[in-house]
């Protein structure tokens, strides 16, 4: 655990260490960095081999996605590390409270080597955060988008399935859609499916 | 729905049954209480989500808040145990490969003798690699202690490795491990899809050990005694509950669907029946007591089994052993146990402390009224931990 960090140009970059499965993500993050200094950045999938892989890099900081359970492997090297000796302690500073709150929030977590002064830290955080909201953001995005255009299918199937068996025409379908959701006091996308399933079932 | 609402939150596993069939079976709601669950990602994630205030209680790992009273969580404000949700429920396995040297030397898999399995692995080649889901669990305290009194020597001869509970039958399979110890269904996931072989059930190295609690933050505790006193009580009934034999089927199901365990409810099931099938071939072993929820002492958070769990923290990560008791002990809220299930069915010890290790069977003593049934307490070793000399 007390390997020098590797030799690089000037002793002053830090060195960070990305844990991420997805490489266009990972190499966002790289990017949204770059921009802020100049940083000896390692991308690792987290797959196999991590905490060795981490513990070679002997990294400053060590980036990873709040939802990625690999994260617990990570928190083995704050802890194995001697956590009350802070001379050999290698990550793990949650100092700044407010900062690991909003990281948390935007979706990173991050372990910072002890010692490490905060000015140091704040761009690199600032950065990683504005990119995990963006992330977050996208998500939320996309999961609505696909939600809207499955449920659009779902109600013409539906109207068309009420159409042929009632006769009626496409207006008269939404609206008896419609009113059979108010009167159940539920969503219009909802009795659809209800409906389609039912109709599935007895073809 | 009406009712104060409280975020809580929890790992999809079979032991945090208490909090969701809280929830789903309207215990809570009979409290008053508006319980909203989310399930996260990782312990450290949970343990972070509760920390700085996104939840206000959690499904924990025992060790999580005895190794914030004794300084292991630097930055984090302190966490409490205000009941234990489970004892027992850790299954350890090992690889084909050693189960199959394991064989040919005559281990007889009997899913029960520990020393004689630790004797069995100490035949392999070291270091043996171990996967336990995080360092700060039973899991880790139990495959220390277990493989200490085999002789054992932690780092030169075995190594606790920290591995996603999801991503266990995977690292054996691809042989970054050689054994594991993990709580259900993802022990049987490994036997089945990676070949892996359940040699004990954790009973077996510690008869009554504390698995999960069910954590909060210290002063969230002293400034919401009210909400704390309803979750408890909610918590509690839903332990009775799961207790019923004739309900484990219903909450396996519970399980599966809310508990986000997926297609897992066979695997659930066996896990509350204590009915393990430890091979691909499907070999089944009886492991009594595997998990409980409800029974005995079950939900009493005794000061010393954080003493117990603080020195264990202690000896593995170099601190004073007698300091960490000290610190520690108060983290499990004895204290709030009394006071706010008084009023219910429960039986309630005279002590606040017990000498760990020390019934070899199911013993009678002194409750607050009459007498009560403590479980068997019994180590593989014959170890006893007496905290009383450390308290006074």
């Amino acid at each position: 655990m007390n390997t020098p960090p590797p030799m690089s140009a000037n002793p002053d970059t830090l060195t960070i260490v990305i844990v991420e499965q997805d490489k266009r993500r990972a190499l966002a993050i790289v990017d949204s960095l770059n921009v802020t200094g100049d940083y000896d950045i390692h991308v690792l999938d987290g797959e196999r081999g991590l905490a060795r892989s981490v513990a070679d890099l002997a990294p400053d900081v060590v980036l990873i996605d709040v939802a990625n359970p690999s994260r617990d492997t990570i928190e083995q090297l704050a802890l194995a590390s001697g956590p009350l000796d802070r001379p050999v302690a290698l990550f793990v500073d949650r100092s700044d409270a407010q900062m690991t709150r909003t990281a948390i929030e935007a979706g990173v977590s991050a372990y910072v080597v002890d010692g490490l002064q905060n000015d140091r830290v704040k761009p690199v955080m600032d950065a990683a955060i504005a990119r995990f909201q963006m992330f977050q953001r996208m998500r939320v995005e996309l999961e609505t988008t696909k939600r809207a255009l499955e449920e659009r299918k779902v109600i013409d199937r539906a109207k068309g399935l009420l159409m042929k068996m009632r006769g009626i025409d496409e207006e008269a379908a939404y609206a008896l859609l419609r009113k059979t959701a108010m009167d159940q006091g539920k969503r219009v996308p909802d009795v659809a499916r209800a409906l389609v399933t039912a109709a599935d079932l007895l073809t | 729905m009406s009712g104060t609402v409280l975020k809580a939150g929890f790992i999809p596993l079979v032991d945090a049954a208490p909090l969701i069939v809280a929830k789903e079976l309207g215990f809570a709601q009979e409290e008053g209480l508006d319980l909203e669950l989310t399930s996260a990602p990782s312990w450290s994630t949970l343990r972070d989500m509760l920390a700085f205030g996104q939840i206000d209680a959690a499904h924990m790992l025992s060790p999580v808040p005895v190794a914030s009273a004794i300084g292991l969580l630097r930055g984090l404000p302190r966490l409490n145990a205000l009941s234990v949700l489970s004892t027992n429920g850790t299954v350890i396995g090992v690889s084909q490969t050693l189960a199959a040297d394991m064989a040919k030397h005559g281990y007889p898999f009997d899913f029960n003798d520990a020393a004689r399995a630790g004797a069995a692995l100490a035949r392999q080649p070291r270091p043996i690699r171990i996967g336990v889901p995080f360092l700060l669990s039973m899991h880790a305290s139990l495959i220390s202690v277990w493989l200490k009194a085999t002789g054992l020597i932690e780092e030169t001869d075995f190594q606790i490795l920290a591995v996603p509970p999801s991503l266990m039958a995977n690292a054996m399979k691809n042989g970054d491990l050689d054994a594991f110890c993990v709580g259900e269904p993802w022990g049987s996931l490994a036997a089945e899809k990676a070949g892996s072989v359940l040699i004990l059930p954790g009973t077996a190295i510690w008869s009554c050990a504390p698995e999960k609690v069910l954590a909060v933050r210290e002063d969230w505790a002293n400034t919401n005694p009210a909400v704390t006193g309803k979750l408890m009580r909610a918590v509690w009934r839903a332990g009775e509950w799961l207790a019923q034999p004739g309900n484990v089927t219903m909450a396996a199901e519970i399980m599966a669907t809310k508990g986000e365990l997926g297609e897992s409810a066979d695997m659930i099931d066996r896990a509350l029946f204590g009915r393990m099938r430890i091979d691909e071939q499907g070999s089944i072993r009886n492991a009594p007591d595997f998990m409980r929820f409800s029974g005995y002492d079950n939900g009493f958070p005794w000061q010393s089994q954080a003493a117990w769990i603080a020195r264990n923290l202690a000896q593995r990560f170099g601190l004073d052993v007698a300091t960490a008791i000290k610190a520690a002990h108060m983290s499990f809220r004895s204290d709030l146990y009394r006071q706010n299930l008084a009023g219910l069915n429960v039986d309630l010890p005279l002590d606040s402390a017990k000498i760990e290790g020390a019934f070899a069977e199911d013993t009678a003593v002194a409750a607050v009224h009459g007498q009560m049934i403590l479980a068997k307490n019994h180590f593989f070793d014959g170890q006893i931990f007496d905290p009383g000399k450390i308290f006074a």
